[in-house]
Order: structure tokens, then C-alpha cells, then sequence
């Protein structure tokens, strides 16, 4: 009985757990609930995705109103996979935020740190999971409104302007968004995934189809930071608390970036998608951009984190760049690219909240002799770079090598060269931190040789464990991500 | 402006008219226009004149902070409470049906609680914005 339940007890559970961590005003309490919530939306999120094979999808009808009359919640191996990773970094970077939101955010208002935090996992979670267009919008908004006071909570005021830039931006993203499912609504008089996948080929009049396949895709680039619409990420992460920036580099433009596939592929069609319309060509182009400009704006950053949250832009390309290419193979990489890069970024940032508790800041200049001062933390940070190159025998690798014999599978040598050539790039700004952690001298009054707290430490490591684990045995995720990319194709007739 | 006689007997009247027909909203929401929302916004109007008339330490001493962060917090319960309620009498999230004997009833039942923790909240979260923003650049207790 609770399995039928399981849809929505993933989203439910945050919901509640929200409002009492609030009422109960205890920081402790706040954090110990925040952490149990997420590991058993993780276990859930688990059971789930055990489930789907099986069964093809799972469907719950909220409120016992049948679809597509009433909101339903509709589940198959590709949402599951995405609802997984988002519960499950949450459940490691957690640990880790313990500390570090203390010392950031502050005790008098740490408990309203964690109420947040569960409201925007609730909301990820909703928009993975939600087959409702409009509920998605719910959702969207419950986990941006909860993103922007997250990041205004950062260290300095530089917060504040990041978090305003990224709320004037995510607010035009939303509304874009919801104008694209009124124009869909107004042809197929339907809000339900399903049933617009049903009823859109018998739509004669295709226009508004086509100008709610341009507004969604906008919106939903704007909320994906895809190549022009960026601007917003990197402030937005490098200014963040440091449990924030670990959690959204690995799971907000992912589930945005899952809105679009699904609206792609299971609503719209690839046949008019990538087929009569140029959707595939555009993003192609601007994926192509993202790689060389994020990587190349990632070079010349004079800060850690600034240089990890472009370096964001560019990997998101590699993951529109398979959604681009219309194929099973693409898709696969582009699954595959979005929980490898999730993982090495989440892993990458919770190091950094490691350097920066122990430094005071991330500046070139302070980590100058990281190896030395910091030797495990800085292997780890060369380890999560590797895998942003995509060097064998890590994640980032496997989901690579998809792409590339993806876009060589679709005859497009010279995408698979340019892919390549970014990598390049990638090696420019991993060496960067190399250099400076390893060939230069620590400044002076920079602390004795010693690692952060484990509490950070250990989350980090065990994130980059399973970067290399992922590595080295890649076929549980390429499998896993092939089986969410025929469940995209095969759509929800 | 709390010298002014008049200002203070009017709104001393009005509040309390303000505070019946937010309940009139409320409660007459599913037959006519209103509902929680409006309702919550109403009995927040009312609060916001008292601030305005009798000043912002008073109103904070009528409604304080810690109460108004509550209501936030326990409106939202309140609505996830009633999905949490079907499910456990063995509906779905937020079903209606079994929450009284006679579906039609059980629908009107829960679409009741569903809006009053719509307005607990959005009457909390109204008083919030206007304490944040009225209270900027002063001490809890300044006198206006």
C-alpha cells in the first residue's frame, strides 16, 4: 500500500518537514529533520526507480481525480533517475552543511536555513516528478523563490546582488515558461503531459505549438543557465553559502534541464521538435558556444568558485549538446552527462566549502600552496578536475566518450572535434588550480598542514569516490541513463 | 498620526468590522467570490491599520514576530495536513472523498481546512512583509 504512495511521498515529506522545522525555531532540530527527510527521499526515490522497469510508469492521481482531469503524478526510468540524484546529493551535502551554515548563516537564523533548504528540495523533487505542465510551474516557483533566499544567505553582501540578478532572471525564466503551457493549453485544452502528447499531432493550427515550444524552451534555458542565458549562474554559485553552491551546481539546472527533455521529447515530439522545426540546429549552436565560452570565461577567473560555476556553463552544454542531437545515443549521453557532471560538481564544491572554512576565501592567491597545506582536500579537487576534462577513469570520461560517439553515430565529425577541443580548455583552468596548489609556495600566515573538519571532508571525498567509482565502472549509470532515454523517446502515449 | 482623535476612533471601529467580514470571506468563499486567500489578506489590512493609527510597537505587541512567523509556517501545515489526512483514511494526497462519510461532504470539508490554512498563511506572510518593511532602520521597540 505505502508503494503506491511512494510518487508522492517523495515531494510530500519535504513539504511537511518544512513548516515544522520553522515551528519548532531549533537549528540542531532543524538540521537532524533536513537530513532525515532527504535519506528517505532517497530510499524512496530508489524503491521507485527499482519499480519502473517493471512496470513501465507509475501514475498517481492526486486527490483520486483521475487524469487528465485532475493533477497526476507520472514516473518512468527517466524522472526517477533525476529525482534520485537531486535526493541524494542533498542527503551528502547535508552532513557537510552543518558546520558550514553555522559559520556562514548564522545561528539565530539557521533554523530558517534548513526550512528553505527542504522547500527547494520539495520543489526539485516536484518537477521531476510532477506529469502535470502547470504543476511544474508550482514547483519551479517553490524551488526558486526558496533558491533566492538561499543564495542572498551568503557570506558577503556580493549575495544579495547575485541572488537579485538571479531572481529578476528566474522570474522572466518562470513566467516564459508558463506563457509556453498557455500556448500549448490553448490548442490541446489539456495541462496534463500525457494527454497533450495525445493530442498535439491532431492539432491543426500549429503555430501557437510552435511559438509554446520557443517560449518554453526559453524559459527553461534561462533556469538551465544554457548558453546566452547564463549570466545569472555564476555569481549566483560563487557567492552562495557553501552547502547552497554544492547542492544547486548539482541538481537545479539538472532538473530544468529534465523539463525540457521531457516537453522535447514526450509532449512535443522529436519529429516536430528536431524534425520540422530547427529546435535541434539552435541548440546545437548555442551548446557549442556554452563549451567554448564557459570553458574559456572559466581560464581567466581569478576565484575558485567563479571558475567552477563557469566551468558549469560549459559542461551544461555538453549536456544540451546530447539533447540536441535527437537520438537515443545523445539522450543517453546527455543523462549520462547530467548525473556525472551533477556528481563532480557537487563534489568539487563541497571541497572548496572545505578550503574556504579553512582559508577564509578561494582566491588564487590564497590557495597558492593548497597541496601542501591542504594535501588530501587539493588531490580530490585534481581528481573532480580530471573528471571535468573528461580523463579515463572518471565520470566524466564515460558520459563523454558517449557524446562524442553519439555526435560521430549522427555523422557530425566535427562536433565530436570540437567536443574534443573543449576539453582542451577544461585542461587550461584544471592546470590553473594544479599550478597554483602545487607550484607555488603558501602565502605567508596561511595555516599549518592539516585537512578541514571531516564532517565537510568526509561528504566531499565520498562524492569523489563515487566520481572515480563511476569512473571505473561506468555501465550502472550508462545503463541506467539509457534505459531514461527510451523511456523519453517512447514518451507517455 | 495616534493624536488624531479621529483617525483612531474610525479605525477603532473599523477593525473589528474589517476582522468579521474577513470571516464572512472565508467562510462564504465556496459560494461566492472569497476564499482563504482573500480573507487572509483582509485580516492582514486590518493589522496594517492598527500599525498605521496606533504604531508599529503596538501592533508588534498584539501580533508579535514569533506569532507571525507561526501562522507562516502553520498554514502550510494546516493544508499539507488535510492531504496527509486522506491519505491516511486510505485515499490519495489530498483527497476529499474519504474524508467524511458522504464524498460531497468530505469534498466540502476538506476544501474548508485547505482554506484556512490559506489564510492563516497568507495573513502571516502579508503582517511579515509589512513588519520587515516598516520596521527597517529601527529597534524593535522605537515608537513610530
Amino acid at each position: 500500500m505505502l508503494l503506491a504512495h511512494l510518487p508522492i511521498l517523495i515531494v510530500v515529506l519535504p513539504l511537511v518537514a518544512a513548516p515544522l522545522v520553522v515551528l519548532v525555531r531549533h537549528g540542531g532540530v532543524g538540521w537532524a529533520v533536513a537530513l532525515g527527510v532527504s535519506a528517505a527521499s532517497t530510499a524512496m526515490s530508489v524503491a521507485v526507480l527499482a519499480e519502473v522497469p517493471g512496470t513501465g510508469v507509475l501514475s498517481y492521481a492526486i486527490g483520486s481525480w483521475e487524469p487528465p482531469w485532475g493533477i497526476e503524478y507520472r514516473i518512468d526510468a527517466g524522472n526517477a533517475l533525476v529525482a534520485l540524484l537531486v535526493s541524494a546529493v542533498a542527503t551528502i551535502v547535508l552532513p557537510a552543511a552543518k558546520r558550514t551554515v553555522l559559520l556562514e548563516v548564522g545561528a539565530d537564523r539557521e533554523y530558517l536555513f534548513y526550512a528553505l533548504f527542504l522547500l527547494c528540495l520539495c520543489g526539485l523533487l516536484g518537477i521531476a516528478l510532477t506529469g502535470d505542465a502547470f504543476n511544474v510551474f508550482v514547483f519551479l516557483e517553490i524551488s526558486s523563490l526558496a533558491t533566492y533566499a538561499l543564495i542572498a544567505l551568503g557570506r558577503d553582501r556580493r549575495a544579495l546582488t547575485a541572488a537579485y540578478q538571479y531572481l529578476l532572471l528566474g522570474t522572466i525564466g518562470a513566467t516564459l515558461y508558463v506563457i509556453g503551457v498557455g500556448l500549448l493549453y490553448l490548442v490541446t485544452g489539456t495541462l496534463n503531459f500525457a494527454d497533450m502528447a495525445q493530442r498535439l499531432p491532431a492539432v491543426v493550427d500549429r503555430r501557437p505549438v510552435i511559438a509554446g515550444l520557443a517560449f518554453i524552451t526559453v524559459g527553461m534555458g534561462l533556469k538551465a543557465a544554457i548558453f546566452p542565458l547564463h549570466a545569472w549562474l555564476p555569481n549566483a554559485y560563487a557567492h552562495a553559502p557553501s552547502a547552497v553552491s554544492a547542492f544547486l551546481a548539482a541538481t537545479a539546472t539538472k532538473v530544468s534541464l529534465y523539463v525540457m527533455m521531457r516537453v522535447y521529447y514526450s509532449v512535443i515530439g522529436a519529429p516536430t521538435a528536431f524534425g520540422a522545426e530547427p529546435t535541434g540546429a539552435i541548440l546545437m549552436a548555442l551548446s557549442i558556444a556554452a563549451l567554448l565560452v564557459g570553458s574559456g570565461a572559466a581560464i581567466v577567473q581569478r576565484d575558485l568558485r567563479l571558475m567552477l560555476a563557469f566551468s558549469s556553463v560549459g559542461q551544461i552544454g555538453y549536456i544540451t549538446l546530447g539533447i540536441s542531437l535527437a537520438s537515443a545515443a545523445g539522450m543517453t549521453a546527455a543523462m549520462a552527462h547530467l548525473i556525472n557532471h551533477g556528481l563532480t560538481k557537487g563534489a568539487l564544491f563541497l571541497l572548496v566549502a572545505g578550503v574556504a572554512l579553512r582559508l577564509g576565501g578561494t582566491r588564487f592567491e590564497q590557495i597558492a600552496g593548497l597541496g601542501r597545506t591542504m594535501p588530501i582536500t587539493s588531490f580530490a579537487i585534481v581528481i573532480g578536475g580530471l573528471s571535468l576534462i573528461g580523463v579515463p577513469g572518471t565520470a566524466g570520461f564515460a558520459s563523454k566518450w558517449a557524446l562524442v560517439v553519439a555526435a560521430i553515430g549522427a555523422g557530425l565529425w566535427w562536433v565530436a572535434a570540437i567536443v574534443l577541443a573543449s576539453s582542451l580548455l577544461a585542461l587550461a583552468y584544471v592546470w590553473k588550480f594544479v599550478e597554483a596548489a602545487y607550484l607555488s609556495a603558501p602565502p605567508a600566515g596561511a595555516p599549518a598542514r592539516g585537512e578541514a573538519p571531516a564532517d565537510v571532508t568526509v561528504p566531499a571525498l565520498v562524492l569523489t569516490a563515487a566520481v572515480v567509482a563511476f569512473g571505473l565502472h561506468a555501465t550502472p549509470v550508462l545503463e541506467a541513463s539509457s534505459r531514461a532515454a527510451s523511456a523519453f523517446l517512447r514518451g507517455w502515449p | 498620526m495616534n493624536r488624531d482623535i479621529i483617525l483612531r476612533v474610525v479605525s477603532k471601529l473599523l477593525i473589528p468590522i474589517a476582522l468579521i467580514f474577513a470571516l464572512y470571506v472565508q467562510f462564504h468563499g465556496e459560494l461566492g467570490p472569497g476564499g482563504g486567500f482573500q480573507a487572509g489578506v483582509i485580516i492582514a489590512a486590518a493589522m496594517v491599520l492598527h500599525a498605521l493609527i496606533f504604531g508599529l510597537a503596538a501592533a508588534r505587541a498584539l501580533v508579535p514576530e514569533w506569532l507571525v512567523e507561526t501562522m507562516v509556517a502553520l498554514g502550510v501545515l494546516v493544508y499539507a495536513g488535510v492531504g496527509v489526512a486522506g491519505l491516511l483514511l486510505g485515499g490519495n494526497f489530498l483527497d476529499y472523498f474519504v474524508l467524511a462519510r458522504d464524498p460531497a461532504y468530505g469534498q466540502m470539508r476538506g476544501i474548508f481546512w485547505v482554506e484556512v490554512g490559506v489564510a492563516i498563511s497568507v495573513s502571516g506572510v502579508m503582517l511579515k512583509i509589512f513588519y520587515v518593511f516598516a520596521g527597517r532602520g529601527r529597534a524593535l521597540d522605537d515608537k513610530p
